[in-house]
């Protein structure tokens, strides 16, 4: 086919396409024409059902719990994925760490990368805190505030070396919060059969609505939930680091 | 807020259109990140608070980082 016949070709079906599209977008209902019921009936119940002043919490977290805790297990199952992979590939290449060695080191860091770094390493670990305590409350929650607690560690990389980040974040504790945070789930879901209810109901006291307190077992599976989304985040990040420090003592510039 | 909508639109439009034009891998990594910020200002506009903070970490900041640690382990091998 000539470089001029594939033209023509793709330009009749890019125009059909684009026909296609907009006959479609014409036919879009105006946004915030909200057709559904389910949605409606649920921001009129759910603060009085749940105490949850974010439904959206209510929803992912309790109403649809069950579907959330499969969401935690791909992330989870994605990591563990990623761990076996690399970690087989770097036993191949063990060799005796050299703590002090050149080429252990992390190129140059600038000091206005390492001051910028630890000045917002506090900010971003209490924010992130914040975001999963409040889950219940404000938009956030567990998934989102565990990954602004993985960038916390993120930024001590940046703004130190790998070995620093080693030290203040060990392995076994990132596979312990990261295993403790998908069975936590579990486990508070477990709490409401053995409270006679169904799995994953919300059995604890509902306390006021507003209050850091409040919505029942929302608050403990976004804890739960940050815990296994920053675990398994910072897990991922030393994998790959760990690889590149494997090729670094093999000798290649990177 | 028509407006606005609009030019968010409009911006989110010209963001997709560079992550596609940018040939080299390691900077559409960074244009793409722009772009993952560029979604969650849009969420944000379409009054979604939830989805756009759950875009900007994970559109912005852990896809980029992949990209990046993904490419740096393919450049070893190559080498």
């Amino acid at each position: 086919m000539s470089p001029r016949l594939r033209r023509r070709v793709f330009l009749v079906a890019a125009g059909a396409v684009a026909a296609l599209l907009l006959w479609g977008l014409s036919g879009l209902p105006a946004f915030g024409d909200y057709a559904g019921t389910y949605g409606t009936v649920l921001n009129r119940v759910a603060v009085d059902e749940r105490h949850a002043t974010n439904v959206v919490a209510a929803v992912t977290f309790d109403y649809r719990g069950v579907d959330t805790m499969g969401e935690e297990f791909i992330l989870f199952a994605a990591v563990v994925g990623v761990a076996i992979l690399l970690r087989a590939q770097r036993d191949e290449a063990e060799e005796p760490p050299d703590e002090d060695a050149d080429d252990r080191r992390a190129p140059g860091t600038s000091d206005a990368v390492r001051v910028l770094g630890l000045a917002l390493l506090g900010p971003i670990v209490l924010y992130g805190i914040y975001v999963v305590a409040h889950g219940h409350l404000s938009p956030g929650g567990g998934f989102q505030g565990g990954v602004v607690l993985a960038t916390g560690a993120l930024l001590v990389f940046l703004s130190g070396e790998y070995v620093t980040l080693r030290r203040v974040g060990p392995e076994t504790l990132l596979d312990l919060a990261e295993s403790a945070g998908a069975g936590g789930y579990v486990a508070v879901g477990l709490l409401g059969l053995a409270t006679g209810a169904a799995f994953l109901a919300n059995v604890l006291p509902l306390g006021q609505p507003g209050t850091l307190l409040s919505s029942g077992m929302i608050p403990l599976i976004n804890l739960a939930v940050g815990l296994e989304v920053a675990g398994g985040l910072v897990l991922l990040l030393y994998e790959f680091l760990d690889q590149t420090l494997v090729m670094r003592r093999q000798g290649y510039d990177i | 807020m028509i407006v606005l909508e609009v030019v968010v639109l409009l911006l989110v439009a010209a963001g997709g259109t560079a992550v596609v034009l940018t040939r080299d891998p390691l900077h559409q990594a960074i244009v793409a990140s722009f772009y993952g910020l560029l979604l969650g200002i849009l969420f944000l506009v379409l009054q979604a608070p939830d989805v756009a903070l759950s875009q900007i970490v994970v559109g912005a900041v852990a896809l980029p980082l992949m990209i990046l640690l993904a490419l740096a382990k393919v450049r070893e091998r190559r080498q």
